[in-house]
Order: structure tokens, then C-alpha cells, then sequence
């Protein structure tokens, strides 16, 4: 066990000469640990801060940048103790390291909506620390006391106005043991922390220059793609290469235990190389999967009671109801389909590995990718690199395209980077599973909610995951449930059971998880129930969350910036969703009309309270960005699967949102306590009902299954 | 073989003649500013200007190129369209636009020609000419907003 706090210098490096390195590991315990004991990474700066001589603030970013604004937000709170010069701060990816644990899961790891939550302490801490260290360095130079210096914008200040600054101090500082215990701000204090701070990362994504796993160049770097099979659980029986290796610039042919690599001195050879080839398939148990028979499979089962979530004391209740509303809602597979494809670069060299990829789950893949390459994890250097999105898609428990990469690089003897390309994508499986849910519903004679009964029938996204122990209890994957068994409404008598089906199809976590169905269901009906009852929709909710304020004060604030029960124009309807989800509470009220037979969405009005507010600019950003990624699956997205084939490919049959689907969206912050919780998921949830709710308003017709654009509205 | 020009520069291409010009940049030029995202001129992100008009260059063969102007968002700055185009840039980071940022060498080759020719445009000129840009990211509100920005930047200098 490495002490909890130690500073560390990497020695011989100009660049880190008489740096000031700062690094600690909290002390241990207390959060749910997915893995007891992360490898060590082979070469790590071990810190998280360096101050260099020309003052220079660098913060090692532990979390994956994917958009979500980690390299602005995380040196923020590093920067906010430090009382540093903001203007010399920069951020830099950290690589796969047991220092860069998360400090909630053991691991590290980019999920959750937590990089913020579980770095707030931590960077805080270090930023006091280092300050405090660059603070006594300065008061034993001038012969004072520590309380007789302050620090301010990269100087620290001491009697009579002497200066000296950081850079001048951060060699001296680095010989100052660290502080056990430092005071952190009052927020009242706070100057950073709060307030809009523009991207760091802005001009090298505006010019070209900023580098993704994509973009990694090695010498003599080769492109692989892999032929995956064209049914999941597909094996290649045998295979043909006499054309592929006719194709200039193919160096190599690999087989790997679920595919065909086709390596090239190029990605056009390696495509071309992969198009000439012919793979003879053992297609394996799934060759008679679709999602028709599924979702017929899943709403039988839905008529009876899985394993019990949330049981309430008299199951019978719902007999006194004076009306009862009986609904079944079904939504699909969806893919991430993240701008950057999948992709992983690795050089084995006869000494070790290194790896470069833009990875949520660097802790997992590290140890997968050396078991995969046969080398000891110190052995490989995993470097992180940006990621162009994820949503999920990254932090893949049993690391699919990081494993695949290294089955290719292994015994090719040349640099590679594995290449997926957008149908690979599409098609390759680990989908936001498919769900049925049947709700069972009714109001008393008060117009109150008088019994719940909820049947949720799907995939377990943890199930045969090394978080299955973790997460999974008494049969029940909460990210089956969340959203329903815990929900804020006061619903008395609420049943919820599960049916776990697996079903061959490969899934896995999508930006909001389980609240990604959970909250269309629970809101659209919310929103019967209220019609069922006789009254409005935001007063129906409020009753029912006398004992949430926090709830009902984001539901307010969004119905009366939206202008709600105000008259709307001709032909447009105005719908209201809430939701909580990752520690955070979010509802729109979403304003939509019929276009030619589709569903336009004007504007979106969005509450948010995410608790302290870190940075009001980038939650914004990820509030307008939430509600483009769930209007896309809300309107459009789905994976089906015919005869064991999925049958979407490309942005064509799987489409996005784009700028001319984009609305209007207003993002109204509900500042809250003193620490922060989730923003890069909680905005999704709320969207698809909000809009759906609309549409009923509108058009008065009740929608039970996404995506919208299946339904016919005239 | 094919000749042409990459940002002001002559090249000579003697790979296989049907390579999409988007690996030529980006594999044998080491030019990465360029991105790939559906390799059907779906998205966007493979934005380049050719001859002066925006292109996907993920399905323009090699061979289509003779003696034409390639410009990326690499060599943008340095061309009669330069001025736009840092008006675009600086647009962008003071509206804060980018997430991932991996569409966005596209968006601001899309937006430069936009406001090349058009210099105050609608919100439905916006919607013509960025609905080929896709964003997962969903920075659209900001791209739009940006848009503006520069047009009246252009407007005042």
C-alpha cells in the first residue's frame, strides 16, 4: 500500500527540471470498489499538478475528455485553491494509472456523470496543497511565518509587498513536505468555482490540430480492419485471402477468435483488402434473432410478474381505483454511434506495450490488454487520448475493440491501429438494450394515485460483467429499474418487477442508462393519470412531490419560464417531463407542431439542478447537447435485427438530429447546496416524454413506443 | 498518378487512383485535421473546400483531383477565404461551440464557406448549409449562435 500522500519527481527531464509535482492517492475505503487493486501503469507522472519554472500550471486530467468539458471543469477546482494565474493553466490526459482512480469506484474510470462529483475534494485538495507548499517555500526564503504570506493569480506575497512567482518558487516548494491537512474555501470565497469559464481545449478544435486515437501517428503505422461477424456470436469456419492479398498495400491477414483482420500500409488498403474478402461463418445460436419476435417474446412476458424490485403491502390495491390506466410501452436497441469510430493504436515492442485510445474505462482496458497481449500490466503504457464522443460506447466492461486491437497487434511485429468504420459501428453490437414495460395504473376518487403495478422486461447491461457482483442484487439490475423503483413520486402501493431475457444481442450502457426508457415511461404516464384524474399536468406532479421540494422547485421553475397554461399559436402543442437522475433533478417543457407528417420540436425550456454549479457555461452546453442526443433516439433512433442481422448500417437508416431539427433550447440553473452532482446524463431522460406529452396535447393521441417517427399521427 | 494542390502546395498522388482524398490527407500526407465519420458523405466531417466549394472528402477519389485546389482546415487561414475563416474560429471560441470537438474541423470549413458567400445569412440559410454537419455532441444552438457572431464581426472590420 503506497502512502496516501508522497510527492514524487520524475528526475532527468528538462522539462520537469525543478518542477513542483504534486500527487497523492485519498485515503482508501469507504466507496463501492469495482476492482480491489488496479496495475500499476508501466511510466506515470504520478500527479496530478506540475508547476514549472516559467509558471506553468499543468493538471493531469484523470477522466476521458469526450466533449463533457473535463479539461476545463477538473484544473478549475485544482485551480480555484491553487490561486493561480488561470491564463497559464493547462490540462493534460492522464494515462491509465492506479493514482488516477476514481474516487467513488477504485478504478479509473469516465462514467456516471461523476468526474466532477469525485474530483471535486480530491483537485481541491491538491490545488491547497500545492499552494500552501509554494507559500512556505516563500516564507523560509524570506525568513517569515506562513501566515505572514498570501498567494494570489501565481505570486505569492509577503511583508512590505515582496513577490515572487510561482515559477520562481517551484523548485524550493518541491522540497517542502506535503501538508497532511489543508482548509478549503468557503464557497463564499470562491472566484472560479461558479463562475462561466470559456473551454481550454477551444483553438486546437477549431484549427485542426487537436489530436484523437484516431489521429495518433507512429512510424511506419499500419491500419487494420476487422471483418466482425455478421451475426453476433458468429465464428470465421474458414476464410479466403488469394484476392485480399492482391490488393496493394495489404501486408497481413490475422484471424482472431470472433473476426478477420485485414492489415494495410493504409485504411484504404485495409479496406479494399477487407471488401475482397471471403469469410465462411459458423453463424452460431443467434441466426434466427429479430427484434419483431423480441418485442412479442418481451410483452407476453410483461403480463406477469418477474423478480420483485419495489413490493408494496397490499398488492390489491389497485382494485379501488375509479379509473385505471393499462399501458405497454416498448423502446429499442439504439447505438451510441459516437463522431470518432472506435479505434486503438498499439506497438508491441519486444520490451512491452504501448497502447493509444480514448478510453471511459482506462482502468478496466489496461488489465484486459495486457491479459490480452500476455505481458504484465506494468509491461504496457496505456496513453489516453481525446475521444471524439462515447456516451457509453467507451466504457465497455469486457473492452470488445480494445481486446480485438490487441489480438491484431500481437505477433504482427508492426505499429497498428485498428480501425471500425461506421457500419462496423452501427452493427457491432453493445446497444442500449431493448425494453418492454407494462404499467398498470389508477386514480382514487380524489384524483389521487391509488396503486402502481410495473412489469419491466429486458436485458441486464451488467449481467456477466465483473460488476455484476457489484451491482446486481437479488436478481435485479438496477439499471434495469432505476428511475421506476425509485422514483420521487409519493406513489402509494407501487409494484415493480423485472424480467431479465438475455437475448443474444450484445448491450450495454447509453448516456442516462436505465433512466434513458425509465423516465418516457414514468412521465408520459404521469401524464395519463393526470388526464385520468381531470387535472393539469404540473399540478397532478406537484401533489405527488410534497416530500421532494428539490423536484417540485425544478418542475416550477421550468413550467413558469416556459410560459405554462399560457395560449400557444395555432398548431402547437406544449408537453412537460421531470426527471432525477445521477443526483440531479432536470425537467423541460418542450413546445412541438406537426410538419409534413413529423414531429418538429421548437423549443425545449430546461430546469437543472446539478447542485453546486461548477461551470455555468459548460452545463449549459451539455444540458442544449443532452437533449440534441435524446431527441435524436426520441424521434429517430432505433437497431433492428432480422434473421440475426441488424439491419441499420450508416447515418442513412440510422439518422441523428441535425441543425435544421435543432430547437430552440433555454437552460434555467437551480443553484443548490454545497456540492456538486451529475450533468453530462441527467438532461437526456426528461426529453423523449417531455415531447411526447406535447404531442398528446396536440394531437391527443398517446404515444407508447420510441421512436415517434413509428407512429402515424393523422 | 494524380497532381494537384493541398493548401497552396503541389502534390503528386501515385497511391491507387480511387483512394478517397480524405486518406490521402490523412495517411499519406499526415494531414489529421480532416476527420473521418461515416465514409459516405453523410455527416460532415471530412469537410474540405475544393476549388474553392465545400466537399466531403470521403468520397472524392484521388483520380477526380487533377489539377485542382484542395484546401483543409489546416491551410484555411492562409487563403483569399482566411479572413472568414478566422472570424469563423474566433467565433467559435468565444461562443465556447466545441464538445468533442471532432466535427468541428468540418463545421468550420462548412460555416467559412457559408459566410464566404454569404455574409449575413437567415437561420434557414444557416439550416442549408450546416444540415450536412452532423454533431453528436449536439452543439447546434452554439454552431448557429457562432455563425452570427462572425457575420457581424466580418460586418464591423
Amino acid at each position: 500500500m503506497k502512502s496516501p500522500a508522497r510527492r514524487d519527481f520524475l528526475k532527468g527531464s528538462t522539462a520537469l527540471a525543478g518542477a513542483l509535482v504534486i500527487s497523492f492517492w485519498l485515503p482508501g475505503g469507504g466507496g463501492r470498489r469495482a476492482f480491489a487493486q488496479q496495475a500499476p501503469a508501466a511510466v506515470s507522472p504520478n500527479a496530478f499538478l506540475r508547476i514549472g519554472k516559467d509558471g506553468t500550471c499543468t493538471v493531469m486530467v484523470k477522466h476521458l475528455e469526450f466533449g463533457q468539458g473535463v479539461t476545463t471543469s477538473l484544473p478549475m477546482l485544482v485551480a480555484e485553491e491553487l490561486e493561480c494565474d488561470w491564463s497559464r493553466v493547462r490540462a493534460e490526459l492522464a494515462p491509465a494509472g492506479a493514482e488516477y482512480a476514481h474516487t467513488m469506484f477504485g478504478m479509473q474510470m469516465t462514467g456516471g456523470s461523476s468526474s466532477v462529483v469525485n474530483s471535486y475534494d480530491q483537485l481541491r485538495t491538491v490545488g491547497a496543497q500545492a499552494r500552501t507548499m509554494l507559500m512556505q517555500a516563500a516564507a523560509d526564503q524570506w525568513k517569515v511565518k506562513l501566515a505572514d504570506v498570501r498567494a494570489e493569480k501565481g505570486f505569492v506575497v509577503g511583508p512590505g509587498g515582496k513577490k515572487l512567482s510561482y515559477g520562481q518558487l517551484a523548485e524550493a516548494a518541491s522540497k517542502v513536505p506535503v501538508p497532511q491537512k489543508v482548509a478549503l474555501k468557503d464557497p463564499k470565497d470562491f472566484k472560479l468555482i461558479g463562475k462561466p469559464m470559456r473551454r481550454l481545449d477551444s483553438l486546437e478544435k477549431v484549427n485542426g490540430k487537436a489530436v484523437f486515437g484516431l489521429d495518433v501517428q507512429r512510424k511506419n503505422l499500419h491500419t487494420a480492419l476487422v471483418a466482425h461477424p455478421p451475426v453476433f456470436g458468429a465464428r470465421p469456419r474458414s476464410f479466403n485471402t488469394d484476392k485480399v492479398k492482391a490488393v496493394p498495400g495489404v501486408t497481413h491477414v490475422v484471424e482472431l477468435s470472433n473476426g478477420v483482420a485485414v492489415v494495410g500500409k493504409s485504411f484504404w488498403a485495409a479496406k479494399t483488402g477487407r471488401d475482397a474478402l471471403v469469410i465462411d461463418w459458423d453463424l452460431g445460436p443467434n441466426v434466427a434473432v429479430s427484434t419483431a419476435a423480441l418485442g412479442k417474446q418481451f410483452r407476453e412476458l410483461a403480463k406477469t410478474p418477474g423478480k420483485v424490485a419495489k413490493k408494496s403491502d397490499n398488492p390489491e390495491a389497485i382494485k379501488a381505483a375509479v379509473k385505471t390506466v393499462v399501458a405497454e410501452y416498448e423502446v429499442p436497441y439504439l447505438a451510441h454511434a459516437p463522431m470518432e469510430p472506435l479505434n486503438c493504436t498499439l506497438e508491441v515492442r519486444a520490451d512491452g506495450a504501448e497502447i493509444w485510445v480514448g478510453s471511459q474505462f482506462q482502468g478496466v482496458d489496461h488489465l484486459a490488454a495486457a491479459k490480452a497481449l500476455g505481458l504484465e500490466p506494468a509491461k504496457v503504457k496505456m496513453n489516453t487520448m481525446l475521444a471524439g464522443g462515447g456516451f457509453g460506447r467507451r466504457a465497455n466492461p469486457v473492452s470488445d475493440y480494445i481486446i480485438e486491437a490487441c489480438q491484431v497487434a500481437k505477433d504482427i511485429k508492426v505499429p497498428v491501429k485498428v480501425v471500425w468504420t461506421r457500419e462496423d459501428d452501427i452493427r457491432g453490437g453493445y446497444y442500449r438494450p431493448m425494453y418492454v414495460h407494462r404499467v398498470e395504473a389508477g386514480v382514487d376518487a380524489q384524483g389521487k394515485i391509488a396503486a402502481w403495478n410495473h412489469v419491466i422486461v429486458g436485458s441486464s447491461i451488467v449481467g456477466g460483467t465483473p460488476f455484476e457482483a457489484m451491482m446486481v442484487k437479488d436478481g435485479i439490475d438496477p439499471t434495469s429499474t432505476e428511475g421506476v423503483a425509485d422514483s420521487p413520486y409519493d406513489i402509494p402501493n407501487m409494484n415493480v418487477t423485472l424480467h431479465t431475457v438475455p437475448t443474444g444481442v450484445p448491450v450495454l450502457w447509453w448516456r442516462s442508462v436505465g433512466h434513458s426508457h425509465t423516465a418516457f415511461v414514468m412521465e408520459t404516464m404521469m401524464d395519463e393519470l393526470a388526464a385520468a384524474a381531470g387535472k393539469d399536468p404540473v399540478a397532478f406532479r406537484r401533489e405527488m412531490l410534497a416530500k421532494h421540494p428539490r423536484v417540485q422547485r425544478v418542475l416550477d421553475l421550468a413550467a413558469s419560464k416556459a410560459g405554462w397554461g399560457s395560449a400557444l399559436p395555432q398548431g402547437r402543442g406544449r408537453g412537460i417531463a421531470v426527471h432525477e437522475s445521477f443526483g440531479s433533478v432536470c425537467a423541460q417543457v418542450a413546445e412541438v407542431s406537426l410538419e409534413g407528417g413529423a414531429v418538429k420540436v421548437h423549443r425545449v425550456v430546461a430546469a437543472f439542478d446539478c447542485g453546486r454549479v461548477v461551470n455555468p457555461l459548460t452545463i449549459e452546453a451539455q444540458l442544449q447537447g443532452a437533449i440534441a442526443f435524446g431527441m435524436s433516439a426520441a424521434l429517430f433512433g432505433q437497431i433492428t435485427l432480422k434473421d440475426g442481422r441488424v439491419e441499420q448500417s450508416n447515418f442513412h437508416d440510422y439518422p441523428v438530429l441535425r441543425m435544421n431539427e435543432m430547437p430552440r433550447v433555454e437552460v434555467h440553473l437551480v443553484p443548490d447546496g454545497d456540492r456538486p452532482t451529475g450533468v453530462g446524463e441527467p438532461g437526456v431522460p426528461a426529453v423523449a416524454p417531455a415531447i411526447a406529452n406535447a404531442m398528446f396535447a396536440l394531437t391527443g393521441k398517446r404515444v407508447r413506443a420510441l421512436p415517434l417517427s413509428g407512429t402515424k399521427w393523422a | 498518378m494524380s497532381k494537384f494542390h493541398v493548401n497552396g502546395e503541389q502534390v503528386e498522388f501515385r497511391g491507387v487512383a480511387d483512394t478517397p482524398l480524405l486518406w490521402v490527407l490523412r495517411d499519406h500526407l499526415s494531414m489529421t485535421g480532416t476527420k473521418f465519420g461515416c465514409g459516405m458523405a453523410l455527416c460532415g466531417a471530412c469537410t474540405v473546400h475544393i476549388n474553392g466549394e465545400p466537399a466531403r472528402s470521403c468520397v472524392t477519389p484521388a483520380s477526380t483531383l487533377e489539377g485542382k485546389r484542395v484546401v483543409t482546415i489546416e491551410g484555411i487561414v492562409g487563403t483569399t477565404q482566411g479572413r472568414v475563416a478566422r472570424a469563423v474560429q474566433a467565433a467559435w471560441v468565444e461562443k465556447d461551440v466545441v464538445q468533442c470537438g471532432y466535427c468541428q474541423s468540418g463545421q468550420v470549413m462548412a460555416a467559412t464557406a457559408l459566410l464566404s458567400k454569404n455574409a449575413a445569412p437567415s437561420d434557414a440559410d444557416i439550416d442549408a448549409a450546416m444540415s450536412g454537419n452532423i454533431c453528436r455532441c449536439g452543439t447546434y444552438q452554439r454552431v448557429r449562435e457562432a455563425i452570427k457572431s462572425a457575420s457581424s464581426s466580418l460586418k464591423k472590420a
